[in-house]
């Protein structure tokens, strides 16, 4: 079992994606954010399904450990998704959302196919390490999707506060969650390592949620102001 | 070593969303007008400077805090104090940095000063709810 700590970082995290889901009823944008909520109701069964698997099997057991792989696959694929959606919605209006999907699901495959192909080559546990490579590889493609989408959200001046705070909160945790993985490679031995992406899982859902709560769909900045450096 | 270089890439995008998340996050008070008492209270004439931003923090401690400024606060105080370490170092050195630090510790300090005077104003309707019963 894992200990207090890490039962409260797990708690607290289950309970903010709710409030997301929440607030974002209250604020009658469930379906405008549809892909964001279904993202976090998928985590949240998946949490359940963690759990189950942990009382039943153990932490140590083969059962939890497919169960835990599979589901961070699916989740990341989820929050691929979510993104692909926030791309929608920033190049919807150029009428580019079909050839937006399109691309998306390439890349996906691509991703797919790469993922697989690294692990046929090294591995003889194919099932476990694919899920795993998937996961590893769809976060890389996610940070760079996001540096990109960021990137067209200057070039094209969008100015809705909620897409622009999701992006960022996205790009946040994208690059957090590589720095930690790099960390965890360099310096695996340190015990705090293992409890850093669980407090980083809870801050997406803290920020889309302050977002989703503060700021109406019709509330505008000027994302020029945003750059650290202004041109 | 690969570890190591997706490390440092990854520290670089994670500082520029940062900064760029917690600027967002100042944008929506940039267009407030501060109230004339809070003007009399900070002593701010106009607008707040980097100095400001500690005595502040005080007085918002004073005040009966309103949760949805809860997380946007810390994540300006962490931006705050990230900004004081650039200046204590990389500043020193190049004047272009100095100037932008202060800048960006002035945008803090106002984001503070409105947070002050939207917490009075929560507090002001609270009180005047509770005497209407």
């Amino acid at each position: 079992m894992p200990g207090p700590f890490a039962l409260i970082i797990w708690c607290s995290g289950m309970a903010l994606e709710l409030t997301f889901v929440v607030c974002s009823l209250a604020r009658k944008s469930f379906l405008r954010y549809f892909f964001f909520n279904m993202y976090f109701l998928l985590d949240l069964c998946s949490e359940a399904a963690r759990y189950f698997f942990l009382i039943r099997f153990g932490q140590s057991s083969d059962a939890y450990r497919y169960a835990y792989y599979y589901t961070d696959a699916l989740l990341t694929l989820g929050l691929y998704v979510a993104l692909i959606s926030l791309y929608s919605r920033v190049f919807g209006e150029l009428k580019f959302g079909k050839y937006v999907r399109l691309t998306a699901v390439f890349l996906l495959l691509g991703t797919a196919a790469f993922s697989y192909g690294v692990v046929a080559q090294t591995t003889d546990r194919l099932v476990t390490s694919f899920a795993y490579e998937l996961s590893q590889n769809l976060y890389f493609v996610g940070l760079v999707l996001t540096y990109v989408l960021w990137g067209a959200i200057l070039k094209l001046r969008e100015t809705r506060t909620r897409v622009v705070q999701f992006v960022l909160a996205l790009g946040v945790y994208f690059s957090a969650y590589a720095a930690i993985y790099a960390l965890v490679n360099l310096a695996s031995k340190y015990a705090v390592m293992s409890n850093l992406a669980p407090i980083l899982g809870c801050l997406l859902p803290l920020s889309w949620t302050i977002t989703i709560w503060r700021h109406s769909e019709e509330s505008r900045l000027i994302p020029a102001q945003l750059v650290a450096v202004q041109r | 070593m690969m570890a190591s270089l997706i490390f440092v890439v990854s520290v670089v995008t994670l500082l520029m969303f940062f900064v760029s998340y917690c600027r967002s996050l100042m944008a929506s008070s940039s267009r407030h007008i501060i109230s004339k008492e809070v003007r009399d209270i900070t002593g701010i004439p106009a607008s707040a400077c980097g100095r400001d931003f500690v005595r502040v923090m005080q007085l918002l401690q004073l005040c009966p805090e309103r949760p949805e400024d809860r997380s946007p606060l810390q994540a300006v105080d962490a931006y705050f104090k990230i900004l004081g370490l650039v200046q204590k170092s990389v500043a020193r050195l190049v004047p272009s940095v100095r100037t932008w630090t202060e800048h960006e510790r002035a945008g803090c300090a106002n984001f503070v000063v409105v947070t002050l005077d939207r917490r009075i104003a929560f507090s002001r309707e609270v009180l005047a709810q509770q005497g209407e019963y």
